[in-house]
């Protein structure tokens, strides 16, 4: 199967770990520019796997790949872990600022781009914090925070909000969406969330159990970005009931 | 306050009874003086113990602030080589067990300065829980910082100055409290096995000494001081710990 040159592009591409364990099997895939692509799975599919290697922390075992990591550094991409992974010795004004200091910002030259991008998350409150005075949802808005600052063309987020409550989850939901669309960002979103892939992306992936591979694309034909009353329509459950069928059927036959 | 009132009482309280004890009974101060009496004792023979007090505090701080320096320097070096730690750890692993009493007579012999001799004792007692802290340290960074430090290009050293060393700060501090109690104790134990030799001596020499001539109330002096010692550096370290990681370690906040 060949996807096409996309601004992320996997093609047959297979992975097997040291060990001698097979993690992604003929894997092709692609994301446009600015496009919102979901991977759903079970865990242990091969999703986060992907994210590695589009972030070039991996090397695939066979195919081709391309993306802007794997062209011109890592500086392009931002990578969002699940856990908020921020530096607990650190202030959330030198968590956010530690991507440009990387590079070289010094902490004069950080302090505009760095204020202006807490308060856009909602935290400029709380440069001065620490990490363990904060709350799980701010703990992640301070990780996005950092993955937005140095203004990547690609967001690689490995289900960021699955820690969090229902609540906190939701109006993060809404802010990503609001953050993504005035930066014109391509985002590939890990998620075990049904309800999640469909409200956020444009398209859902399906992957299959490991070795995990794409069974199923439902593109989610909705205006976009989403407007919250989306979650309460038809179309919403209808998108839902499709992805939920084809994971069923992905799942079918394999060992839970 | 009652939790710091009470430990503080518990001591009062000890004394008191030791000082009932001794003038009830009729102890005699040959062996075992009254707390006054060795208040006493210290009060009068204070200068000349202040400059054995100095010369074992010279050889505890120096060698912990070596052991520091060694055990630091080591453990980035096993940090960044697998193969250097597993060639080497086993000698730093035969250092510690050997008991230090039975090495220090060789260390002597081949060590011309007794000062030094007594330095190198006081190291190796204290130098192997900052190593072994430390290296665990440096290794226990969060695995998903260090990909992020990757995926945006970190040197080497951006990499060991924000992210390891942090990250082993704690694990450090930690070493750092034992080693304090440590290098006092091989400073005293070295100087013990030494003997009374020199010009310049410590509170180990001025015990032996006051214990060949049956002075207990000046050995009991002596000792004091190294406790006020001790737990001075326990509290020193004690603060520094609270002070650098209050704010963030799990172990020290609130």
């Amino acid at each position: 199967m060949n996807v096409g040159a996309g601004h992320i592009t996997l093609q047959q591409v297979d992975k097997r770990f040291s060990a001698g364990l097979l993690a992604l099997r003929d894997v092709s895939l692609r994301v446009e520019e600015g496009e919102f692509v979901a991977l759903l799975g079970p865990s242990g599919c091969g999703k986060s796997t992907i994210l590695r290697l589009v972030a070039g922390l991996d090397a695939p075992s066979r195919g081709t790949m391309d993306a802007p990591a794997l062209r011109s550094g890592g500086r392009s991409t931002a990578f969002v872990f699940q856990e908020p992974t921020l530096m607990p010795w650190a202030s959330v004004f030198d968590n956010v600022w530690l991507p440009l200091r990387l590079a070289g910002v010094s902490r004069g030259q950080a302090d505009e781009p760095v204020r202006t991008m807490l308060r856009n998350v909602g935290l400029g409150e709380f440069a001065d914090a620490y990490p363990a005075e904060l709350s799980g949802g701010m703990k992640m808005r301070t990780s996005i925070a950092r993955s937005l600052v140095t203004q990547p063309r690609v967001l690689l987020m490995d289900e960021p909000f699955a820690a969090l409550d229902e609540i906190t989850r939701s109006r993060l939901n809404a802010d990503l969406l609001a953050w993504c669309a005035t930066r014109r960002l391509s985002v590939l979103f890990v998620t075990h969330s049904v309800f999640e892939s469909v409200f956020l992306s444009q398209r859902v992936l399906v992957m299959s159990p490991r070795p995990g591979c794409i069974v199923a694309e439902v593109v989610v034909d909705q205006p976009y970005p989403r407007d919250p009353a989306f979650r309460t329509s038809a179309a919403y459950l209808a998108a839902c009931r499709e992805v939920s069928n084809a994971l069923e059927a992905a799942q079918a036959g394999a060992v839970p | 306050m009652s939790s710091r009132l009470l430990p503080v009482l518990t001591m009062v309280a000890l004394l008191l009874g030791w000082e009932a004890l001794v003038r009830f009974a009729h102890i005699p101060p040959y062996t075992l003086p009254a707390p006054s009496l060795v208040a006493q004792t210290l009060w009068q023979n204070f200068p000349s113990l202040a400059s054995s007090w100095w010369f074992t505090l010279k050889i505890t701080f120096g060698a912990l602030a070596l052991a520091c320096a060694g055990g630091v320097t080591i453990a980035a070096v096993f940090a960044l080589s697998r193969r250097v730690e597993a060639a080497f750890f086993p000698v730093a692993v035969l250092l510690q067990v050997t008991p230090i009493v039975a090495i220090a007579p060789l260390i002597l012999i081949y060590v011309e300065s007794t000062t030094a001799a007594l330095l190198l004792c006081a190291w190796i007692v204290a130098f192997f829980p900052i190593l072994s802290n430390t290296v665990l340290g440096l290794r226990a960074a969060d695995p998903n910082l260090r990909d992020l430090f990757h995926l945006y290009g970190a040197t080497p050293w951006q990499r060991l100055r924000l992210l390891l060393l942090p990250s082993a700060l704690p694990y450090f501090l930690a070493g750092l409290k034992i080693s304090g109690g440590l290098s006092l104790i091989g400073a005293v134990t070295a100087e013990m096995v030494a003997g009374a030799a020199g010009r310049e001596t410590g509170l180990a020499s001025r015990i032996l000494e006051a214990s060949f001539r049956t002075e207990t109330p000046k050995m009991f002096a002596a000792l004091a001081l190294l406790v006020v010692t001790g737990v001075l550096i326990f509290w020193v370290f004690n603060a520094l710990s609270r002070r650098l990681l209050g704010r963030w370690h799990p172990s020290e906040r609130a």
